[in-house]
């Protein structure tokens, strides 16, 4: 579980995150959304520990973050996948090599066992014939396979994804989508990912969080959602007709 | 307060190079792959411009030595003294700023472009000692590259001498051995180390702490070509009058 309170983060004069509060739950996948320059790579940045806030506290299971030795991050940080927006492979590496990083880095397993542990993730992704594969031989929606395999190869407690659906066709999407999903409840791991893109809030957003100039505007589900009057984020979900007559079926369909 | 600012954060990097040290096993791996990268892949631009410079520098001091009183084998001795106090550490150390240190630069620049060094400090990697320290343990080899440059710069004086009609075999060799003061190598390996240290860190510096996209990685490469430039230049002059004069 990660708990968030009062966070607040500048870059100069540009106030960022303006006293964001919230928790994400263990074994649920969280979605934090809102237009772009909301603050929602930086929110993300400040769990991962890259961006240090002014203000505020993060808590991983209890414990707040800023009282961690150097050594109690680099632990927690051991315990976190993260799937970047451009996936961030290594390009000198090829895909299994990529993969099996995180285990040459912070295991001592023998080189057998890192073997079959990178051939049991990259099934699990749907790739197991892209060993020996450079990144830039693989399309986009394998990159991202690449970079989720990565992210849980050495089973993390937390995983962070940075919109993992920009530049993906919406088959890709939804493919990318349903295998974080799959991998959160398989492995009970607290999910948060960045996103925009609003099938992956209806499909996947058991908790999302909605974000409007840096502030918390809105907390839900992607069940209440479509009952929810504010202003902030109707006028973001339903900015689209599609959209608009999804959620008008909705409730006509309650009524 | 800007060049205070670069300053500083350069020092701190260093710094930070030598804490958290990466796993050995695959600190050995990069280090390998640095050497390759950085000396092997450097030996043929080296070995063809000390040939050809070391031959340049044969010919112009033959032909402004056009006093009869001045003995022949002179020419062998300007050569060697120009190859091994200037030539060989200084001048293949600014050619190293343009194609190692531009590598360097660019290679650390579209990682940190590309989120990869991100990617390492998100898994709790200090980024600095994996990508810098096995640059800066590679490029302790350098003094191995400035050895064959001023062999080869000898060598090709001597063929320009010879197959340019400008004194005997004998003549040359016999400058070349002319008073030969040991201290001179010393000299110029210390200048060596020195300039294997700024251009293993400061490349790396302007990768590492970059901002922008593809096109301020090309910047990046400018400006760290010119700053490793402006510092081999300036250490060689200090370290000159402190070991010379």
């Amino acid at each position: 579980m990660i708990e968030v309170k009062d966070l607040h983060k500048s870059f100069g004069d540009a106030h960022i995150l303006k006293g964001i509060s919230t928790v994400f739950e263990k074994g649920k996948t969280s979605l934090v959304i809102g237009q772009s320059g909301s603050g929602k790579t930086v929110f993300l940045k400040c769990l991962l520990g890259l961006f240090h806030p002014e203000k505020g506290t993060i808590s991983y299971d209890g414990k707040i973050y800023s009282n961690f030795s150097d050594d109690e991050k680099r632990n927690l940080r051991a315990e976190m996948g993260m799937v970047f927006q451009g996936s961030a492979l290594f390009d000198s590496m090829t895909i299994a090599e990529n993969v099996m990083f995180p285990l040459r880095m912070f295991t001592k397993q023998s080189k057998s066992e890192m073997q079959d542990r990178v051939n049991f993730v990259l099934n699990r992704v749907n790739l197991s014939d892209a060993h020996n594969k450079m990144p830039s031989e693989a399309s986009g929606g394998m990159q991202k396979r690449v970079a989720i395999a990565r992210a849980i190869v050495n089973n993390p407690k937390y995983l962070f994804c940075d919109e993992p659906n920009s530049g993906l066709d919406p088959k890709t999407a939804i493919v990318i989508d349903n295998l974080i999903q799959e991998i959160t409840d398989e492995y009970n791991i607290t999910t948060i990912i960045n996103s925009h893109d609003m099938n992956s809030v209806m499909e996947i957003g058991e908790k999302i969080v909605f974000l409007k100039d840096g502030h918390k505007a809105w907390e839900g589900s992607n069940k209440t959602i479509f009952k929810t009057d504010n202003e902030a984020v109707t006028g973001f979900v339903y900015s689209s007709e599609l959209f608009k007559k999804v959620r008008q079926m909705y409730l006509e369909e309650r009524q | 307060m800007t060049y205070l600012h670069n300053i500083g954060t350069y020092f701190l990097m260093i710094k930070e190079m030598f804490r958290k040290p990466t796993k050995w096993s695959v600190m050995k791996t990069l280090i390998f792959k640095d050497i390759d990268d950085l000396i092997f892949g450097s030996l043929g631009i080296v070995a063809f411009i000390s040939f050809f410079v070391g031959g340049v520098v044969t010919i112009q001091t033959a032909l402004n030595i056009d006093n009869p009183l001045i003995p022949k084998y002179l020419v062998g001795f300007a050569t060697r003294q120009s190859v091994i106090l200037e030539f060989a550490p200084t001048f293949i150390s600014i050619i190293m700023a343009g194609k190692v240190g531009s590598f360097i630069t660019s290679s650390i620049g579209t990682m940190r472009v590309t989120e990869q060094i991100d990617a390492l400090e998100v898994m709790g990697i200090n980024a600095i000692n994996y990508l810098v320290f096995p640059k800066f343990v590679a490029m302790m080899l350098y003094p191995f590259v400035i050895s064959i440059a001023m062999f080869l710069g000898i060598l090709g004086g001597m063929a320009a001498c010879i197959y340019g009609g400008f004194s005997t075999l004998e003549d040359f060799i016999t400058g070349v051995q002319l008073d030969f003061n040991t201290f001179h190598i010393t000299y110029a390996f210390v200048k060596t180390f020195v300039f294997a240290f700024l251009l293993a860190t400061i490349p790396s510096y302007y990768g590492y702490f970059m901002k922008g996209g593809a096109l301020e990685v090309g910047k990046a490469s400018t400006t760290s070509f010119v700053w490793t430039s402006v510092m081999i230049i300036l250490l060689n002059y200090l370290l000159t009058q402190l070991m010379l004069s």
